[in-house]
């Protein structure tokens, strides 16, 4: 649920199933730097002006009571409507949510909700081709999209006076949107080249992608958000009629505003623009539960472009959604055990006197990079995860012996106090923090009720993150990171013939 | 209190006068011994951004390819009294964010802090013995030289990097400009210790260094703050002036790439930060391919034939004439097609101008989007360092969009006749094979 400080990592570009934006609003008088989306293998339908709010070096993570400024409203359609003051700039984001993501499709169809993303750009009954962002971009305002397994979210940054032209551009294309069969070839086109640029020619992305089909067998989370190259291939316009049909409707949709506005008015807003929208119930998608794991899974990725060898390690757990049902061992998860696991990530991970960069890069300097991830926002089981890539002269055996070490370590014996005194501050520091951004602040309350929860765990963050014990730390070690239970991945240059 | 308002509408009441004042957003001092301050004060939460900037980029390194780089990834390696992992056992007690960069010009040194006490004393304490004495061990040292190296490597895996890199090459050849950042593996593996802390001494000084600060904190805060960061290190002298730009062909090169797709790069030398043009081409560009989905190439190559995700032009500013570049990436077959698009494309911008319609269009973009340029502290920080860094006007901020909306459609056309010479295009593309020669 935190996301953990940034950290230079080697090289340019992604890594891992991180994922990394581009800022190039081209005049911004600002060095162009990493931008980081909160949470990983989301697409975005064009990387122009990419969330420029998510900054390098905003560490955030949901925390904070302060519920004076957030507002919830429901529509008689099911509309959920979150709205949050922030009045330093007059200006507001307004993002809407559909629970719908890769993780809602089936074999052979992968990719059909970030396709129908892109093709929601295009036309409406009442809007011509390219009306839609035309219009934004004339009235200064900054859209994009983005799709990751659980949602696919839509997004517009401008003037608080422009909250209410959202609102009828959304309406508009959450009730009336027309695909064309000619614009859909097209995008295809589009997207099949985004594919080829974001996974299939950077190796650490593509092992990636590899990964996880091994990790999971029966989870949805084994398939790529962008799709297969040949599921994108052969979709076809029914196939996103259908999808849209299905997913997109009031009672499925999460919409969020933060920014310079008053919340009553907002509400009635909503109302003028989707109360009229007939509420329909949708059937949840279909249960595909990950069956046990019995023992270790291995595999090797080899690809004629890798310079450097890449480890990628990962270990299944419960998350926030999965509080009170069984765990992967079959026992049922605590609450608690959530927010430790948090905690074990920021005592392995969480800055430069954290135990993988201390003991890792610099003791022992065996990895000249190592990171730590763990997935708490999201709609099924995930995964805690490290990835990290050997000091020149180690090999990956070496190197992830060392992190196993690091691992076994905390399960023989709790974290000190000192560590998670350091990791409890770096919660609160974290909570200011985030408070700088009005498109992260928007993007924590739409992604935890889009998986299923509600925003108000953001402001029961930071405290039950005080709670936690080290010898709750070294409990979750022990449970979940568990060998039997993971995924080892290691990329590796093609061997020479 | 807004930030905007601060920014903005105070100054549009004062702004009237000729010459307009200074903006009352914007404080701006010099320190004792030499450090030029810009200091915004947004009292709203409880945070400090500091960032420190020093005319320390790469094209600094002299003989040395890479030694800018090598320096600002040592520096969070610890100071001469402690050691990296009490350094930063200390500094993240106080829930503090440390950050270091560099890029071609400027290099940086970031910190974010809480305003409460003890943390905010204790972490900008830290920065400032960072600053009088970073440790520059040799264990480090050689560390990081080897991070520097796997860097490089994982950069040979990415053909945008490398064609980056031959972009920059093509436009500026032995020009500071034209090496690379990272240095190569080569010049990475002569550097020494001591050619680090030589960079250091002469580049990280008060008379070479912008402070950009924007927090809850009062001016006299700000003014001990500064004073207290800047007398961490030696007064020292500015970075003199870089070389003229030499001349230059409109080379086209091939690299041969294992990718899927080829990623392609072409333009020329642009513009300057500060260039009587600047106004004009960044409206001008804007049509191009500098507003997002509505600009001319995206509507060209993306939406109506499908082959690019990405495609975008924009003028990079340095110091000196930045890039201006169009880049694109599209699968192996559709390479020539695809060139051959962007070529005419803007060789037809260039003779026609930006249509009326788009024009307004652009202008209206580049000024209702204005405020998301500075609607938080992060982006205000960054902001003032690059305003400091250039020593661009201090209401340079507050005069944008009148200077935007100033732009005519005429002068839009004309400048970027002027700069822009599609006969004499540089081209780099990265993938497998080239495109056939129009």
């Amino acid at each position: 649920m935190r996301y953990l400080k940034m950290k230079k990592a080697p090289g340019a570009g992604t890594a891992g199933n991180r994922q990394f934006g581009y800022a190039s609003t081209p005049d911004d008088a600002i060095p162009a730097i990493a931008n980081r989306i909160p949470r990983g293998r989301s697409h975005l339908r064009h990387p122009a002006f990419l969330l420029a709010a998510v900054c390098a070096l905003l560490t955030a993570g949901p925390v904070r009571a302060d519920d004076a400024r957030t507002h919830e409203f429901k529509l008689d359609n099911g509309l959920k409507l979150i709205v949050q003051e922030d009045h330093r700039a007059p200006v507001a984001v307004v993002q809407i949510w559909y629970k719908v993501g890769a993780a809602y499709e089936q074999d052979g169809a992968t990719g059909v909700s970030h396709a129908l993303e892109h093709m929601m750009f295009k036309r409406t009954e009442h809007l011509a081709t390219g009306e839609f962002s035309r219009t934004i971009a004339e009235r200064g305002g900054r859209e994009n999209a983005f799709t990751s397994l659980d949602y696919t979210a839509y997004f517009q940054q401008w003037s608080k006076d422009d909250v209410e032209l959202s609102f009828r551009l959304e309406a508009e294309r959450m009730q009336h949107l027309l695909l064309d069969e000619q614009e859909f070839t097209t995008e295809m086109k589009v997207i099949a080249e985004e594919r080829r640029l974001r996974t299939d020619d950077d190796p650490q992305a593509l092992a990636a992608e590899v990964a996880q089909t091994v990790a999971w067998q029966t989870s949805p989370y084994r398939q790529p958000v962008i799709g297969w190259a040949a599921d994108i291939a052969s979709m076809r316009l029914p196939d996103l009629r259908a999808w849209y049909e299905r997913w997109y409707t009031p009672s499925n949709a999460t919409l969020v505003v933060v920014g310079d506005v008053e919340p009553a008015a907002i509400k009635r807003l909503a109302d003028q623009y989707f109360g009229s929208i007939a509420r329909r119930d949708i059937a949840p998608p279909r249960a595909r539960p990950e069956v046990g794991q019995h023992g270790e899974k291995r595999l090797i990725v080899r690809n004629e472009k890798v310079q450097l060898p890449h480890l990628m390690m990962a270990y299944k757990t419960p998350t926030m959604t999965q509080i009170g049902q069984p765990g992967p061992d079959g026992k049922l998860v605590e609450a608690w055990e959530i927010y430790a696991l948090d905690v074990l990530a920021a005592v392995l991970d969480g800055g430069s006197s954290a135990r993988f960069t201390r003991e890792l890069v610099r003791g022992q300097e065996i990895a000249s990079q190592v990171g730590t991830y763990f997935q708490s926002m999201s709609r099924l089981p995930d995964m805690f995860s490290i990835d990290a890539t050997p000091r020149e002269g180690h090999d990956l055996a070496a190197l992830e012996a060392a992190i196993r070490a690091q691992l076994e370590a905390i399960k023989a014996a709790p974290p000190t106090v000192e560590e998670l005194a350091r990791v409890k501050t770096q919660v609160v520091a974290d909570t200011v923090y985030q408070q700088d951004s009005m498109f992260y602040q928007a993007m924590i309350i739409g992604t935890l009720e889009s998986v299923g929860l509600s925003w108000r765990l953001r402001d029961e963050y930071a405290a039950a993150i005080r709670q936690i014990t080290p010898e709750q730390v070294q409990a979750v070690a022990r449970r979940y990171l568990d060998r039997d239970r993971s995924t080892v991945a290691w990329l590796l240059p093609e061997e020479a013939r | 209190m807004r930030r905007l308002a601060r920014l903005l509408v105070i100054c549009c009441l004062g702004g009237l006068a000729s010459g307009a004042p200074a903006s009352p957003g914007i404080e701006q001092w010099t320190t004792a011994n030499g450090a030029a301050v810009y200091f915004v004060a947004a009292p709203e939460i409880p945070m400090l951004d500091v960032r420190l900037v020093f005319a320390a980029g790469s094209a600094r390194d002299g003989a040395q390819a890479g030694v800018a780089a090598l320096t600002s990834d040592l520096l969070d390696e610890g100071t001469a009294s402690l050691p990296a992992d009490e350094f930063h056992t200390r500094l993240e007690a106080t829930g503090a964010v440390l950050g270091s960069g560099s890029l071609r010009e400027m290099a940086w040194v970031s910190l974010r802090t809480l305003t409460a006490e003890p943390q905010r004393s204790t972490a900008t304490a830290l920065l400032g013995q960072l600053l009088e004495s970073p440790r520059f061990d040799d264990e480090a040292f050689t560390r990081q030289r080897d991070q520097a190296l796997a860097g490089l490597k994982r950069e040979l895996e990415s053909p945008a990097a490398l064609g980056q890199r031959a972009y920059y090459r093509a436009l500026f050849g032995d020009h500071p400009y034209g090496r690379p950042p990272e240095g190569t593996l080569d010049s990475l593996g002569q550097l020494t210790r001591a050619n680090v802390e030589a960079f250091y001494r002469r580049h990280y000084v008060a008379k070479n260094l912008t402070i950009a600060i924007v927090g809850a904190l009062t001016r006299a805060d700000a003014e001990v703050l500064a004073d207290r960061l800047a007398s961490s290190l030696a007064a020292g002298e500015a970075a003199p002036a870089l070389p003229p730009l030499p001349a230059y062909a409109p080379v086209t090169e091939h690299l041969e790439f294992a990718s899927s797709q080829s990623h392609v790069f072409v333009g020329q030398r642009g513009l300057a930060r500060e260039d009587p043009d600047y106004f004009p081409l960044v409206v001008a560009n804007h049509v191009l391919g500098g507003n997002g989905v509505v600009s001319l190439l995206f509507e060209e190559i993306r939406e109506q034939r499908g082959l690019s995700y990405s495609v975008e032009s924009h003028f990079e500013p340095m110091g000196l004439s930045g890039p201006f570049v169009a880049t694109l990436q599209t699968s192996g077959e559709q390479l020539t097609a695809a060139v051959n698009l962007l070529h005419e494309q803007i060789a037809l911008f260039t003779a026609q101008g930006p249509g009326e319609a788009e024009f307004e269009a652009a202008k209206r973009n580049l000024v209702g989007g204005f405020p998301l340029r500075i609607d938080n502290n992060s982006k205000i920080v960054e902001n003032l360092a690059v305003i400091g860094f250039y020593r661009l006007p201090l209401d340079y901020l507050d005069t944008y969009t009148r200077k935007v909306e100033a732009v005519t459609r005429k002068q839009a056309a004309e400048a970027f006749k002027r700069r822009i010479d599609p006969t004499r295009l540089v081209q780099i593309t990265v993938g497998r094979g080239a495109a056939a020669a129009p």
